[in-house]
């Protein structure tokens, strides 16, 4: 039986990044509000001891914090004419799970994206004509400008306290920044990250080259920092214990070390953790939310009126629970009908690793964002034309640790174990850099998330379904890049490279990066999009949805800084809504 | 239905008590902001429990006293007492009955409350929603039982009589004196105790330890003291729980939270100038010990690996969240059992509306021996110009003895 809980003003459904940052907004203005996590309660005093938070065995290789199959899964196909089989052991990607989502366990890699991304389409049929775009393809502009996003970027980065360093403020452009990025009002609130050797290899090979190397904006701080809302940060002392771990240093930026803090502060916020939504509950008619209906850890039901429910999860959970709750027309790609599911996009990863002789690398000395990296080949920053293909990808020389467990590169060739494999693991440790490209993936027809026709979970409902390949767009893109990468390491002096091209078909099992997006995409027309510029529903208008999922297609970078800027652009939407609802965009 | 009325009015009749006398409003909320300074709720409030409803085990020499409900039910807080009661409860340490209550309720530092004062922290008493909570109020052993004891007792060390203002001194720092001496009972963690759990007057303000943890020197001593700290130091460390030599742990986190950073900060002005006047008091500081000495280097090695990545090398720390160690005066006490302790078993920041974060020290009792801790108390006592006493790996034993809960 289905108990009816006292109504909220607000009800949050996954309390991450997203979520903690609209409660905190929200109920400091005095609107009562709930948080409903899936996971458990995560705070850095309690859960990340200096003492024990640097466990790879516990974090990396047994995925601590990461969402267990038994609590949610997927099937997975490349293409629609196979069957999609559940996804039993999360591989190619790892979603959080508890408060703080993947906010706690990223590297924190913290960029804007560049103006040309957010108009692509227009862009590129203007100035290559609209021939050039892939076959299949949905690629579609964004319903912001990067001008529009900027204030939004620059709160987020406020919050975050990210260390960079400026390339273009105001349209003046600054040495030793991104010449290419778009004009931001200021610069980054703490200074750039310090670099390593292999770094400085890496920007001397490239300025000679022509290119524009600059520091990678970084959510691992190079300063003592206190944000906005009152939350203070430590400078990262290079732990090298980003990426699948809890930060125990108050370094990395996250919901827990720079919202939650300020958050549970507030006397009308309350968290429910250990709670699964399960649906979004609409009226009679379907136009508006009623509020949600969720599972305790118990396996209670309980069903929670709100006036405003603020869908705050997992880009690729946002998208489930909007397929099973009805909300906004399921994509069908036979038809190209539909909006919800479609255009899902992923990322794309290739580079070079560089083998070198006579050098220590130092590779456990390092942050989850160290690294160098140059924008000339990333969007259109480059003519296109001769390549053939749209896209492109930001290259960097990073390194994010030399953990004892993992991190034992190797050139091709050597045996898997034995004296042979000692040897080479003593003589490469620290001897290899790494030249890398995140390409951006563009979104298409066959592309896409429906519900699964066989698999269901726990609760019997169907399981999502993800239907995902690297298209032959993406695939020129990212092995052209692997080339450029390789031109750069060798330029760097390396003795020997060994270049790593795009995998294909793309495989489920092997880890590559967890940025996965689109499917509730934010957009202009109500027929190719979920959302309005608000990330309001275009259907039901007291629904909001935040994250990745709203990317029209994906860009060469990581999200999360863009995925930042789009809810403080929705909070403003969000703020509106409370004046007068309704929808904030007229179709 | 007669019975769902019944259930809607009960909660009206719990709030009729605040609602009945809408005059004593400014009353009440002058009650209000007394109780905050007075801390009532830190030792009247049970982990866990409905503030104010009592519960909580005072741990003392002679055994744990059961703090008392003060919300008004009239069966098992004090709902039935009138303020002329609870004036006398406040001034003499007497119940209605006129039996004795126990010194661990600072009577001797309410005693200088005005009645004006404590008939508003009545009044505002009176507003709390009644808490039903039975508490055993005899859980001491014989022979500190007798409650009539304590009239022997306060005939030795209590001096009953509301706060004189001293002429010659400012409005300022006798509101100061007033709060600190009175309400705020700043002494009955920062004087040492005599052997029969009063204040040794003549060491007042000069530090002691409660629950294992020092409440350090408080008078205006260069080496113990609060010499180095200005009066601004002093309100900002009130207000949030730190200042740039020092971040708030153990029972004074509580303290800031519930009390002090809530309090109007010309009140936390007039303490502070009040502390800084009053004069100073301490013992004199030592020659530092020699970077030589086994113990210190010891201690740096167990340091520059255990503790200089968030303290830093210099023992600066960091601004907010990791305290510097070079000149705080908690490190440089003459009684190390905070700094021991705080590496044993951890500790937590407060949190305050301006400082969240409520920073935390890991526990690293479980990886550092002994012998590991005292050098490391040592090194810290001994550098970056702090001197104070080498600590030995038997202090240590027992310190962690004591907080961990581990015999021999």
């Amino acid at each position: 039986m289905v108990r009816r809980l006292p109504r909220k003003d607000v009800v949050i459904v996954g309390l991450g990044w997203t979520g903690s940052i609209l409660a905190y907004e929200l109920s400091h203005t005095g609107l009562d509000v709930v948080a409903i996590e899936r996971g458990p309660w995560r705070d850095t005093a309690t859960d990340f001891n200096i003492g024990t938070a640097a466990d790879e065995l516990r974090y990396a290789v047994r995925q601590d914090i990461f969402l267990r199959p038994k609590q949610e899964t997927l099937t997975m196909r490349n293409n629609p004419s196979q069957t999609a089989l559940p996804i039993r052991k999360w591989g190619s990607f790892l979603p959080g799970n508890g408060v703080g989502g993947a906010g706690v366990h990223w590297n924190g890699q913290t960029w804007r994206f560049l103006p040309d991304d957010f108009r692509i389409r227009s862009h590129y049929t203007e100035r290559y004509g609209e021939a050039f775009l892939p076959e299949g393809n949905h690629i579609q502009d964004w319903p912001v400008s990067f001008e529009e996003l900027e204030p939004y970027y620059d709160k987020f980065e406020r919050v975050a306290g990210i260390s960079g360093k400026a390339g273009n403020i105001k349209g003046q452009i600054q040495p030793g920044g991104n010449p290419f990025e778009g004009a931001r009002e200021r610069d980054y609130p703490t200074p750039p990250m310090k670099q390593g050797y292999q770094q400085e290899l890496f920007s001397q090979a490239a300025t000679k080259m022509g290119l524009h190397p600059f520091p990678r904006p970084s959510a691992n701080l190079s300063a003592a920092y206190t944000n906005p809302y009152g939350c203070s940060m430590a400078p990262c002392t290079f732990c090298g214990f980003c990426e699948w771990f809890g930060c125990a240093n108050y370094s990395k930026s996250s919901p827990q070390t720079c919202v939650l803090p300020a958050l549970i502060r507030e006397p009308t916020f309350e968290a429910r953790t250990e709670c699964e939504v399960t649906k979004v509950n609409l009226t009679v008619d379907g136009k508006m939310a009623t509020g949600v209906t969720y599972v305790d850890a118990n396996g209670e039901e309980w069903e929670q009126p709100a006036d405003l429910v603020l869908v705050c999860a997992y880009a690729l959970f946002n998208v489930r629970l909007l397929l099973l709750s009805g909300i906004g027309k399921p994509y069908d790609p036979a038809r190209d009908e539909g909006v919800v599911g479609r255009n899902y996009a992923y990322q794309t990863g290739s580079g070079s690793l560089a083998f070198f002789e006579n050098v220590n690398f130092n590779p456990f000395a390092a942050a989850g964002s160290t690294g160098v990296a140059l924008d000339d080949y990333n969007s259109d920053n480059f003519d296109h034309a001769p390549h053939g293909f749209v896209g492109g990808a930001s290259i960097t020389c990073a390194h994010t640790n030399g953990r004892p467990i993992r991190f034992h590169p190797t050139p091709k060739g050597t045996p898997n174990w034995g004296s042979a494999w000692k040897k080479a693991v003593h003589d490469t440790y620290q001897r290899v850099a790494s030249v890398g490209a995140q390409g951006s993936v563009m979104s298409y027809r066959n592309n896409y998330l429906d519900l699964d026709p066989t698999y269901k979970d726990a609760l019997g409902r169907p399981l999502m379904r993800m239907t995902f390949d690297y298209q032959p767009n993406e695939q020129k893109m990212a092995n052209w890049m692997a080339d450029r990468c390789d031109e750069i390491a060798k330029a760097m002096g390396a003795k020997s490279t060994q270049i790593n091209r795009l995998g294909v078909p793309w495989n489920v099992v092997p880890y590559q990066t967890t940025h996965n997006t689109g499917g509730a995409v934010m957009g202009s027309d109500p027929k190719t999009s979920v959302l309005n510029r608000y990330l309001q529903s275009w259907d039901v208008p007291n629904v909001f949805v935040m994250g990745a999922s709203a990317f029209p297609q994906n860009a060469g970078y990581n999200p999360t800084g863009t995925v930042g800027a789009l809810t403080y652009l929705a909070l403003d939407g969000i703020f509106n809504y409370l004046k007068s609802s309704g929808p904030l965009v007229q179709p | 239905m007669r019975l769902r009325h019944l259930l809607v009015l009960l909660p009206l009749l719990a709030l009729g008590r605040a609602a009945a006398d809408p005059d004593n409003y400014v009353a009440i909320e002058r009650g209000k902001a007394l109780a905050t300074a007075g801390d009532c709720i830190a030792c009247h409030t049970a982990s866990g429990g409905q503030p104010f409803a009592g519960g909580l085990a005072l741990q003392t020499p002679f055994g744990a006293i059961m703090t008392p409900n003060i919300t008004p039910d009239n069966l098992t807080g004090i709902g039935s007492w009138s303020k002329d009661d609870f004036a006398r409860a406040m001034h003499e340490g007497r119940r209605p009955a006129g039996t004795y209550l126990y010194p661990a309720f600072p009577y001797p530092y309410y005693a200088r409350v005005t009645r004006g004062d404590l008939d508003a922290i009545y009044a505002y008493l009176q507003t709390l929603p009644p808490v039903e909570n039975r508490v055993n109020r005899n859980t001491l052993p014989f022979p500190f039982n007798i409650r009539l004891s304590m009239a022997g007792w306060n005939g030795l060390f209590f001096t009953p009589g509301e706060f004189k203002p001293d002429p010659k001194r400012s409005d300022e720092f006798n509101r100061g004196a007033y709060l600190v001496e009175g309400l705020g009972h700043c002494g009955a963690c920062h004087t040492p105790f005599n052997s029969f759990g009063a204040s040794q007057n003549d060491k007042y303000l000069q530090g002691n330890q409660i629950d294992n943890w020092t409440a350090p020197n408080i008078t205006n001593d260069m080496q113990a003291g609060l010499g180095k700290w200005t009066v601004a130091d002093i309100v900002q460390y009130l207000k949030t729980g730190q200042t740039r030599f020092s971040l708030a742990s153990g029972p004074m986190k509580d303290v800031i939270e519930n009390s002090t950073s809530k309090m109007a900060e010309a009140d936390l002005k007039a303490m502070a100038v009040y502390l800084k006047e009053r004069g100073a008091a301490g013992s004199p500081a030592p020659a530092p010990l020699a970077a030589s000495d086994p113990r210190m280097q010891m201690g740096e090695a167990v340091f520059v690996d255990t503790c200089s990545a968030c303290h830093m090398r210099s023992g600066d720390g960091v601004e907010h969240l990791f305290p510097t160690l070079a000149g705080n005066v908690v490190a440089t006490q003459d009684d190390p059992a905070s700094l021991i302790r705080i590496i044993i078993a951890g500790g937590r920041a407060a949190s305050t509306d301006t400082t969240p974060t409520a920073p935390s020290m890991p526990s690293l009792g479980w990886r550092l021996g002994d012998e590991q801790i005292a050098a490391v108390v040592t090194y810290v006592r001994n550098s970056w110009g702090n001197a104070a006493a080498p600590v030995s790996a038997e202090t240590v034993k027992a310190e962690r003895a004591r907080v961990t809960g581990a015999g021999d």
